[in-house]
């Protein structure tokens, strides 16, 4: 089977400091893959690299293209880069903020990327907007209420329906369930389960929270200092880390 | 004025501009940057029309001003006597006699010919500026083809009132590929934009020329669903009976009472001469009346 | 009967004519004439040449005689003259180290070679109105001192020399004119430069202030302010060497801000720039806080999302003459698009109309 996703070397710098170093691995679809580390370790850094928010400075960033095969992202133009962007690609930003529109509607935010790639039917577009809100349990009668009118667990649930709508086959989340209440990350984190199971996505998620890979992730990368120290299953590597670095990790998460 | 070259702007300038028109029309829609010169009139009164009119003129040209559909509203008066002045050129108010138009507002209702060009005062020529106010983000929306967020202003005009809620300045999609504004028109005139004629659009403030060739693609966008409507006041003109011109509604005393008259003054006296009388018109074709503004 | 609205250029010439009297005010007072208004509203003749972009007082006198005092409307005035003027070539840079200075001053330094020289400034006057004005009378002549001769080195190029400051990086290149070219983003530093020197002085003035209180604050002392006449040079092509053609009257100001640096680029100051024609010092230290502020990417520091620091948003909009322009032509008729809307309105409030009846 051809990886969805193949990542090789790669490297981003800030200066003499590194983002992430030398970072290769493979994703199939249908697979989640964790990456876990503390804030400043790379993670964050490395998927923006993937995602093309930054430029790497050196490395490989292949994915498998419906219609042209495994292509490297890197080397696309920004037209096929950004088109890639809004169709088989997903980003679900840690603050809802970024990657909501605060001044258009829920059901307008929804509606951008089928717009975006040529649905001209008002009524379509509004039909499938109500069937992901539903899904991802807004109820239909806020469609016309802008997100500023939302709880952050909403905003984020909106958020995930806005990236969703299109069928994208990879998603990328930087910390979804940060910055909400204990409570509403567990809702979301069943949400977003299920969503992952249902439409056989492929994901890669950064977090510093383990109970979110548990969940979610089927591997995981654990970073450091813009390393890969260690990766494996999500199961072998929380249970039986090798790494002192993700043994402090584990440790630490079960004395709290 | 003879102290100042013919249309007041030296020849240097004018094949400047002559050459951003020409890749205007390469590029229909496309918004070319040009070297704005500053005018002896305010940015905003049609600096950028008078540019490319300035371009365009040769001596023999029969020049028409338009503002608001009427050749005698101010400004209309003040362009049309600066080029009397440093052009000499003829004018006329009679659009079918004209060579070239400029207008503010209007696509005249009188089909235009493949020997006329209308020139367009445009303020702001960006039809994404209202939805993203950076430049370099806009252009790169433009080459990039982005133009998402443009229905998505549609989408909630619909949601939000039950219909696109946009009356002038109608966004259109030129020949399939580059989103323009076609100016503060009334989006009545948004089909006349597909035409015989040369369009030209001239922005001084903001420094752009874009351009219609003739005959080409000129979509308004909409949805399937909620398709372009080019609607106008549902009345038929009170002076010559027309009930397919756009219409001013003119208050006319002060018990609020009103009528409604065409915008285009050329086009109703020629109804009117022709014999069509309106509701309110005196019987006979009667010529405008002469009374002042001041 | 109802006639359309005739005679719109009869109404345009009996403004004009109205507007002449109006100028003229009452035929008993006499009349100003160009000269009087060049030599004792200079400050206002200077405004005009800086934001009108043109060296002319004699010019910028008759301008503000035109516009009835109304500035704004005296630089459009230059503008549009200055359009049509052919363009015989570009001097070579003035050099300021050569400034003949009438002032000369700075807040960083308690004294400098060359010394501090107040000249004509309103700094330390009482702001009392002078009656003895309002009467007609002879001024007694200043105290004269022989000028100093020689060159007036920076007071920058100290700091320079002890690499205190930042130095600006040479460059052969020749600057891009705002008058000749589209402005297109981003633009380098002699594009904002330019366009800052002839933005308008209240604009500049309170985005400079904004930086003082706060949004991007970049701690600005004036290191020096210096106001004299400059020698203007043009190399000839015929000749094959430069001749001087004129002279011209700057206000420069150098600013010393807050300086940059890290555990491995020792910390140094860092500069604003401003340059303007004539005696202009409150718009040449405007220019030259924010020309600082807008570094900020060159200098590695934050966006702070401040106005000062945003190039798009200072260039687009410093421009008196396109703003004056583009704000008051919503005086001109908008009723056909008005017309529209006002449709649009009615049908709205019908529909919902009907929908609350049909509810009911």
């Amino acid at each position: 089977m051809t990886p969805l996703l193949q990542v090789k070397g790669l490297t981003q710098r800030y200066g003499a400091r590194i983002g992430c170093a030398d970072v290769s691995f493979d994703l199939y679809p249908g697979e989640v893959m964790g990456i876990v580390g503390e804030s400043g370790s790379g993670k964050s850094t490395l998927l923006n690299c993937l995602a093309g928010h930054l430029e790497a400075d050196a490395g490989e960033v292949i994915f498998d293209t419906r219609v042209d095969g495994p292509r490297d992202v890197r080397a696309m133009s920004e037209p096929e880069r950004r088109m890639l962007a809004r169709t088989d690609w997903a980003f679900v930003h840690q603050n809802p903020r970024d990657g909501l529109r605060m001044g258009v509607s829920a059901g307008g935010n929804v509606g951008e990327r089928l717009m975006a790639v040529g649905a001209r039917h008002y009524g379509d577009i509004r039909g499938q907007a109500l069937d992901w809100l539903d899904r991802v349990e807004i109820a239909a009668d806020r469609i016309d209420d802008r997100p500023t009118a939302f709880s952050g667990g909403m905003q984020q649930r909106l958020q995930i329906a806005r990236n969703l709508v299109t069928g994208p086959r990879l998603v990328f989340m930087d910390e979804p369930t940060g910055g909400l209440d204990v409570s509403v990350q567990a809702r979301l984190l069943d949400l977003l389960r299920g969503l992952v199971r249902e439409m056989g996505l492929s994901a890669v998620i950064v977090t510093h929270d383990l109970a979110v890979v548990r969940l979610l992730a089927h591997r995981l990368m654990v970073m450091k200092s813009g390393h890969v120290v260690e990766a494996g299953l999500t199961d072998q590597v929380l249970d039986d880390p090798q790494h002192g670095y993700t043994q402090l990790l584990v440790s630490s998460v079960l004395q709290a | 004025m003879s102290d100042y070259n013919f249309a007041y702007l030296d020849e240097q300038t004018k094949r400047m501009i002559r050459r951003a028109i020409l890749k205007a029309l390469a590029v229909p829609g496309y918004q070319v940057p040009f070297a704005s010169r500053e005018m002896p009139m305010p940015y905003g009164w049609g600096t950028g029309g008078v540019q490319v009119s300035a371009a365009c003129l040769v001596p023999e040209d029969r020049l028409k001003v338009i503002d608001q559909g009427a050749d005698d509203t101010t400004n209309a008066v003040s362009i049309r006597r600066f080029f009397e002045r440093t052009a000499g050129v003829a004018t006329t108010g009679r659009t079918r006699d004209a060579t070239l138009i400029q207008t503010r507002h209007r696509i005249p209702e009188e089909p235009l010919t493949r020997d006329q060009i209308l020139v367009y005062q445009v303020p702001i020529p960006e039809p994404l500026r209202f939805l993203e106010p950076r430049e370099t983000e806009t252009r790169k929306m433009h080459s990039l083809e982005e133009y998402g967020l443009v229905h998505v202003k549609l989408y909630e005009d619909i949601a939000r009132h039950g219909q696109i809620a946009t009356s002038y300045a109608y966004p259109v999609k030129v020949e399939g590929r580059y989103v323009m504004d076609p100016s503060p028109i009334p989006k009545f005139d948004n089909p006349k934009l597909e035409s015989a004629a040369v369009q030209l659009f001239g922005a001084g403030r903001e420094q752009r020329i874009y351009a219609l060739p003739p005959h080409c693609k000129v979509v308004s966008l909409d949805f399937e669903d909620h398709p372009f409507v080019p609607s106008k006041a549902d009345h038929a003109c009170d002076l010559c009976g027309s009930d397919t011109s756009y219409l001013d509604e003119v208050i006319v005393d002060d018990a609020g009472g009103r009528m409604f008259v065409c915008s285009d003054t050329d086009y109703c006296e020629g109804r009117r001469e022709a014999g069509h009388l309106g509701r309110l018109a005196a019987s006979g074709p009667s010529a405008p009346g002469q009374e002042d503004a001041a | 009967m109802y006639v359309a609205v005739k005679g719109g250029e009869r109404a345009i010439e009996n403004a004009h004519a109205w507007l002449a009297e109006e100028r003229r005010g009452d035929p008993a007072v006499p009349e100003l004439s160009v000269a009087q208004i060049r030599e004792q509203m200079a400050l206002a003749v200077n405004r005009v040449m800086a934001e009108g972009s043109l060296y002319d007082p004699d010019l910028a006198a008759l301008a503000i005689k035109q516009a009835r005092g109304d500035l704004i409307e005296a630089v459009f005035l230059i503008r549009a003259y200055r359009t049509t003027l052919p363009r015989f070539g570009s001097s070579l840079p003035v050099e300021t180290a050569q400034m003949r200075c009438d002032r000369r001053i700075s807040a960083t330094f308690k004294d400098a070679p060359g010394g501090q020289v107040l000249g004509p400034t309103f700094d330390y006057t009482h702001r009392l109105l002078d009656f003895k004005l309002a009467a007609e009378g002879d001024v007694a002549p200043a105290p004269q001192a022989a000028p100093q001769a020689g060159p007036v080195p920076h007071i920058t190029d100290f700091l320079n020399r002890d690499g205190l400051i930042q130095t600006e990086e040479q460059s052969e290149e020749a600057p891009p004119d705002l008058t000749r070219q589209p402005l297109e983003f981003p633009a380098n530093r002699a594009l904002r430069l330019q366009s800052l020197t002839r933005g308008d002085e209240g604009f500049v003035l309170g985005l400079a202030y904004s930086t003082q209180r706060g949004y991007a604050r970049n701690h600005a002392f004036v290191g020096e302010l210096r106001i004299g006449r400059v020698a203007v040079e043009m190399e000839v092509p015929e000749l094959g060497f430069a001749i001087q053609i004129g002279e011209v009257e700057l206000t420069e100001c150098e600013t010393v801000n807050q300086f940059s640096g890290s555990k491995t680029e020792p910390a140094q100051f860092t500069r604003g720039y401003g340059l303007v024609f004539g005696q202009t010092e409150r718009k040449a230290i405007s220019m030259a806080l924010v020309d600082r502020a807008l570094r900020w990417r060159e200098l590695g520091e934050d966006n702070l999302g401040a106005a000062a620091q945003d190039e798009e948003f200072v260039l687009s909009h410093c421009d008196n003459i396109q703003a004056t322009g583009f704000l008051e032509h919503i005086k001109l008729p908008h009723y056909v698009d008005f017309q529209s809307e006002l449709e649009l309105v009615r049908r709205l409030r019908a529909e919902a109309e009907a929908a609350r009846e049909a509810a009911e």
